[in-house]
């Protein structure tokens, strides 16, 4: 049905999917994605923008390897080790956060010291707490903290500032800028939030409604953390009225 | 603790009053039936054959909760399983206790094997429905998540599967440890030579009321202490975590 390997180091990832298809309910199949095709250059940071409901997170979970029935071929990059931030922190609740991070680690690498990045993301003072006494924002510090831990050479981003206040979401918006400059992970995430797609990513994808397709693609100039604020204003201004016209364009087809 | 100490005293209260009234060798007071225990307990009588009853109740207890656990976990993971087993597990619940015992006697023989297998597979059903729903309620977003980070089958079982399964193990151990510490009384009352189950059979021929009680008293004790000192520990541990204000 589909074929999915992992590609030597700064390979890119590569991801088709032909079909994607849900049983819905009634027994009918309901198609979610169709005829996507994306690829993302080995260290660049990919976003995929689309309305709630058009099958982004089905995408990522392909992404991810965890879903495997769909119909297409992936490839991911490096040894193909992936670190993931969910839309949930999806923290174990009976471990510590340190536990937590930590259980992400190989064996054999389960005692490296992971203060620099305790430090970077401010968890250093909470790491003997449990998940259900942190507030969203720390725990999904914590969730980003275990993505980072395991030195994915992939990572995946699923709406991971939703629900966040705006300046909690600033903030941690720039502390994941810091660590995938220092890291060089490709990154892919997906979010609604046009503006945050086009602070963090160096190139954008943008969805249609279901089936999912992409609609188009844009590289930023720009490298990314350096935008000012007028600037992702101005350029996401820009995207919102490509997306109308190519929107426009498919409906008319 | 003090409400307890209060009822309880009122119990035997209660006890040596109707004694008093009845003033009948089949209702004997507190303190005769304490100082039977007393001497039962110097003899060494009462301890062995405490010990023989504790010794099965700790095997077929601990059979029936491993055995009960896969089997109720695979169950509630896997439908297939579920549909082909359930009828099977709907026969074993609904089957007597004494049915059981009379089987496992006949089919292996008057001994300790058929004794505790015998327990165990009174209790099995139990254990296996109330895993099986633990089973069930384990969150797939946890399991995406272990899958994502690629965690090994141990690191899954210790760290995801047993701590979502803790509640549903020590509900299953309180109810487990009653139920089966009363049917090694009735198997060792058929076919074993020791055992409290025992002595109460031939103190029952003899109508010997102050070591009925005595016995029975004791081991209410025991099991008594095993529930605070072992099982409630154990569950305030496990259930470390959740006491924690959000």
């Amino acid at each position: 049905m589909n074929d999915a390997q992992t590609a030597g180091d700064a390979a890119p990832l590569e991801l088709r999917i032909d079909a994607k298809r849900f049983l819905s309910s009634d027994g009918t199949a309901v198609e979610v994605v169709r005829n996507l095709e994306l690829r993302l250059e080995a260290g660049s940071f990919g976003a995929l923008i689309g309305p709630s409901g058009c099958g982004k997170t089905t995408i990522l979970k392909i992404a991810a390897g965890l879903d495997a029935d769909f119909q297409g071929r992936l490839r991911t990059p490096g040894a193909g080790r992936l670190g993931i931030v969910f839309q949930e922190p999806r923290l174990l609740p009976w471990r510590t956060v340190e536990d937590n991070i930590r259980l992400a680690l190989p064996a054999d690498q389960a005692n490296v010291d992971l203060a620099d990045l305790f430090g970077t993301l401010g968890l250093g003072s909470h790491l003997a707490r449990y998940p259900g006494e942190l507030s969203l924002g720390l725990a999904r510090r914590a969730a980003i903290a275990r993505a980072f831990a395991i030195r994915p050479d992939f990572l995946l981003l699923d709406e991971p500032f939703v629900s966040l206040d705006e300046a909690v979401a600033i903030r941690l918006r720039n502390e994941l800028v810091a660590l995938t400059t220092a890291t060089r992970v490709t990154t892919l995430l997906v979010t609604h939030d046009l503006a945050e797609a086009v602070q963090l990513a160096d190139r954008l994808f943008f969805l249609s409604d279901r089936p999912a397709q992409i609609l188009f693609e844009k590289t930023l100039p720009p490298p990314r953390g350096t935008r000012s604020k007028d600037l992702v204003t101005e350029i996401s201004e820009e995207m919102r009225a490509q997306v109308a016209q190519a929107v426009a364009r498919s409906g008319q087809s | 603790m003090l409400p307890r100490i209060f009822s309880l005293a009122t119990l035997i209260v209660v006890w040596a009053v109707a004694a008093a009234l009845a003033q009948s060798r089949l209702l004997p007071d507190p303190l005769t039936v304490g100082r039977a225990t007393l001497a039962e307990i110097r003899s060494g009588e009462l301890p062995f054959q405490m010990a023989c009853t504790l010794g099965r109740v700790i095997g077929s207890f601990a059979i029936a909760m491993l055995l009960g656990t896969i089997a109720g976990y695979a169950m509630g993971r896997s439908k297939a399983t579920d549909r082909f087993a359930d009828s099977w597990l709907i026969v074993l619940i609904n089957m007597p206790a004494l049915v059981v015992i009379i089987f496992a006697y006949i089919w292996i023989g008057l001994n300790e094997t058929a004794a505790i297998l015998a327990v165990a597979i009174n209790k099995l059903p139990n254990v296996v429905v109330v895993v099986r729903e633990g089973a069930r309620a384990l969150d797939p977003e946890i399991d995406e998540m272990a899958k994502a980070f690629q965690f090994t089958a141990f690191k899954r079982l210790r760290h995801v599967v047993i701590p979502q399964l803790a509640p549903y193990l020590a509900a299953s151990s309180r109810s487990g440890l009653s139920i089966v510490w009363k049917i090694v009384l009735v198997v060792e009352l058929i076919g074993r030579p020791n055992g409290v189950g025992f002595v109460l059979g031939s103190a029952f021929s003899l109508f010997d009321m102050a070591r009925i009680l005595s016995y029975a008293i004791c081991f209410i004790l025991l099991m008594l202490v095993i529930e605070s000192f072992l099982v409630q520990p154990l569950e305030r541990r496990a259930n470390r975590w959740r006491r924690r204000p959000a």
